[in-house]
C-alpha cells in the first residue's frame, strides 16, 4: 500500500485546484520543502508567496490576500503556526473573518528529537479556544485529500494539522467516507468507545483488534473534525459503551480529551479517561519512540481500556 | 472643492461628542490622525458606501485601530452610518461601534486593535492586487509607538522585496504614546533613515495635520515605482485646542464639562480661521 505524507496530499490537491483557480495561494515561511509544498511554488510561482522565516507575517499576508478575493493556504510548521503567529491567527483571520487555511505541517511531536520548541503540543487547545477558528486533525493521507477537498469549497477559516511522516493508512483506496465535520465509526463495540484523531486513529483501531482477541469490544471513532466536534457521534459512542478512552497527540488539556469529556459529562457520563503526551517536554525519540514511551500505541491503548472495562 | 481643513474641525467636535457620550475614547490620537484620514477619503480613495463591494476600490487599513473615534467620525461624513448613531452606542453594550475597528461594519476592511497588524495585512492586499492586475492603491496608517512591533518590521521588509508600490503607509508621528515621549519609551528619531534601510521610498510631512501637505505627498508617493512609500507625518497629539495638545495624559481621556466647552471653542475658532485663510 503506497504511503503519502498527508501534507503532500495537500499540496497535491492543491495543485490540482489551482490549475483552474488562480485565487488559490500558497505560502510559506521558508517551509516549502518541510512542507512539501515545492511542487506548488515550481508549478504556480505567481500564486505561491514565500515570506521568510516570519510566521506573523506570513498569516496577516495571508488574511490580507484573503480579503482582496484570494484563497490562501499558509503552510508553516505547526509549533510556530500554532504559537508564534497565534495573534495573527486571532485578530487578521479569526476575528476579521478572512479566509485563510492555516496548514500547520509536522504537527505534535512529529520534530521528536528537536525538543520542546519544536513540538506542537499546544495546538489544539490554543486554535480551538479562539471564536470562528475550527480544527481539523486528518488521520490519513486518503482522508486529507477529502478534508482538503472539501475546505476548497468553504470560506470560513481553519486549522489544520498534519504530522511530518507518511502514516499507515487507515482507509483503502475508494472506501473513503468523509462528510464534513461529521466523524468516522470505523468500528462499533459495547464494551468501550475509543475517540481519537490524527495519527492516533490508527493505533486505536489495532488496539481495537488486540481487544477483539480478549473479548472487549471497542468502538473507535476518527475524530478528524476537533472543533466543531461531532456531539452526536461523541454520545452515540458513549452511550453505547462502559467507559470512554480519548487518544491525540497533545498535551492533557484543552484538547480532543477535555472536549470529549464536556460532551460525555453534560449528556451521558461515563468514565472517561485521556491518553495524551503528558504536561511537560517530552522524551526525545523519533514520533514513533515517543509514543511508545507514554503507551500510545496499540498495545497502550488496549491496556488502558482492559483495565478500565475489567 | 469643500473646504476640508474646516470640515476636520467639525469631524473633530463630531470625535469630542462620540467619546464624551460613550465616556471613553483615545482623544489624542484621534486629533493627530484625523486629517490623514480626511486626505485619505476626501481626496485621495475611490472608497464610499456605493462602491464598497467593488474589487477596484482602494483598500485602508487603520492599523492604529484605537483612533478609531476618528475613523467613525470620517465615515460616518463619507455616507456609511449615521454620526447621531456612532454618538448614541459607541461604546454602549451590545453596541457595533466598539473601541476599535470591526469589519462588521460597513467602510471597515479588517479588524484591528492589537498593534502592528495592519501594515502586513496590507501587504497582503498589495499582492492580491499585483496578481489581479488591478491598479487600486493600498493604504495603512500606524502610530509610532506601534513601530515597536516587531511584526511591522515584517510586513516593511516584504512589502520591500515584492516592490509593493502600489502600497503606501503613514506614520502619524505625534512623538507621544501612553507612557511618555516616544523617545523616551523607545527612540525612533531615526525612523527616516530605518525606512530608507529596508528599500522604502520616504516623504517626510513637516505639517502631517495639514490636508494640503499630506495630499501633495501622497500624489508624490504614486509616481513612485518600484518601492513602497511611507509618509513620516509629523502630526500633533491632540491637535485642535492647546487643552489637549501634546499632553500624554490626552492620549485617553474623557474631556470635563470645561474642558469641553473650551475645546469646542477653540475647535470653532480654527474652523472659522480656516474658513477665512
Amino acid at each position: 500500500m503506497s504511503k503519502t505524507a498527508n501534507k503532500q496530499m495537500i499540496c497535491e490537491v492543491l495543485m490540482e485546484a489551482a490549475a483552474s483557480d488562480r485565487d488559490i495561494v500558497a505560502l510559506c515561511s521558508d517551509s516549502r520543502g518541510s512542507g512539501s509544498f515545492t511542487p506548488f511554488a515550481d508549478a504556480y510561482p505567481d500564486q505561491f508567496v514565500e515570506t521568510g522565516i516570519a510566521e506573523q507575517n506570513l498569516v496577516s499576508i495571508s488574511a490580507g490576500l484573503a480579503r482582496c478575493g484570494k484563497k490562501p493556504y499558509a503552510v508553516s510548521p505547526a509549533c510556530f503556526l500554532s504559537a508564534r503567529s497565534y495573534e495573527q491567527a486571532k485578530v487578521d483571520v479569526a476575528y476579521s473573518n478572512t479566509n485563510v487555511k492555516l496548514i500547520g505541517i509536522s504537527g505534535g511531536v512529529s520534530y521528536g528529537a528537536l525538543g520542546m520548541s519544536h513540538h506542537s503540543a499546544q495546538d489544539i487547545a490554543a486554535m480551538a479556544a479562539i471564536p470562528n477558528m475550527r480544527v481539523y486533525i486528518p488521520s490519513d493521507h486518503l482522508q486529507t485529500r477529502e478534508l482538503t477537498k472539501a475546505l476548497l469549497k468553504d470560506s470560513k477559516p481553519a486549522y489544520i494539522r498534519v504530522g511530518r511522516n507518511a502514516v499507515d493508512p487507515v482507509y483503502e483506496e475508494g472506501n473513503v467516507p468523509f462528510r464534513m465535520d461529521q466523524a468516522n465509526v470505523l468500528c462499533e463495540g459495547t464494551d468501550v468507545a475509543i475517540i481519537a484523531c490524527g495519527e492516533m486513529v490508527k493505533p486505536s483501531l489495532d488496539a481495537a483488534k488486540l481487544l477483539g482477541e480478549k473479548g472487549i469490544s471497542a468502538t473507535v471513532v476518527d475524530m478528524y473534525c476537533v472543533k466543531p466536534l461531532d456531539k452526536a457521534a461523541v454520545v452515540k459512542a458513549a452511550e453505547n459503551a462502559r467507559a470512554v478512552i480519548t487518544v491525540e497527540e497533545h498535551s492533557p488539556f484543552g484538547g480532543l480529551g477535555s472536549m470529549v469529556s464536556q460532551v460525555v459529562g453534560s449528556e451521558c457520563p461515563r468514565k472517561v479517561i485521556n491518553l495524551s503526551l503528558p504536561d511537560e517536554p517530552v522524551i526525545t525519540g523519533t514520533s514513533q519512540e515517543v509514543f511508545d514511551y507514554y503507551g500510545l500505541n496499540a498495545q497502550g491503548i488496549a491496556e488502558k481500556a482492559m483495565e478500565l472495562v475489567k | 472643492m469643500e473646504n476640508l481643513t474646516a470640515l476636520s474641525y467639525d469631524l473633530r467636535k463630531n470625535v469630542i461628542e462620540i467619546i464624551r457620550a460613550g465616556k471613553a475614547g483615545h482623544i489624542g490620537g484621534d486629533m493627530s490622525v484625523i486629517d490623514i484620514l480626511i486626505t485619505l477619503y476626501f481626496k485621495q480613495m475611490n472608497v464610499s458606501p456605493e462602491n464598497f463591494g467593488d474589487e477596484n476600490r482602494d483598500r485602508f487599513v487603520m492599523s492604529k485601530g484605537h483612533s478609531v473615534e476618528a475613523l467613525y467620525a470620517v465615515l460616518a461624513e463619507k455616507g456609511f452610518f449615521p454620526i447621531q448613531e456612532v454618538v448614541e452606542k459607541f461604546s454602549k453594550f451590545g453596541s457595533k461601534f466598539i473601541g476599535h475597528p470591526n469589519n462588521k461594519l460597513p467602510g471597515i476592511e479588517m479588524n484591528s486593535g492589537s498593534l502592528g497588524h495592519g501594515l502586513p495585512v496590507c501587504v497582503g492586499m498589495a499582492l492580491a492586487g499585483k496578481m489581479d492586475g488591478r491598479s487600486c492603491r493600498v493604504y495603512t496608517v500606524m502610530g509610532d509607538g506601534e513601530l515597536a512591533e516587531g511584526s511591522v518590521w515584517e510586513g516593511v521588509m516584504a512589502a520591500s522585496h515584492y516592490k509593493l508600490d502600489n502600497l503606501c503607509a503613514v506614520v502619524d508621528r505625534n512623538r507621544l504614546q501612553i507612557s511618555g515621549n516616544t523617545e523616551d519609551v523607545m527612540h525612533h528619531d531615526d525612523l527616516h533613515e530605518r525606512f530608507r534601510s529596508f528599500g522604502w521610498n520616504v516623504i517626510d510631512v513637516k505639517n502631517g495635520n495639514s490636508i494640503d501637505e499630506l495630499n501633495a505627498a501622497f500624489e508624490e508617493a504614486k509616481t513612485v515605482k518600484g518601492c513602497p512609500t511611507v509618509l513620516i507625518a509629523n502630526t500633533v497629539k491632540g491637535c485642535g485646542s492647546p487643552v489637549m495638545e501634546n499632553k500624554a495624559s490626552w492620549h485617553h481621556h474623557v474631556p470635563s464639562d470645561e474642558e469641553y466647552e473650551q475645546i469646542m471653542k477653540d475647535l470653532e475658532a480654527r474652523k472659522e480661521a480656516a474658513l477665512h485663510e
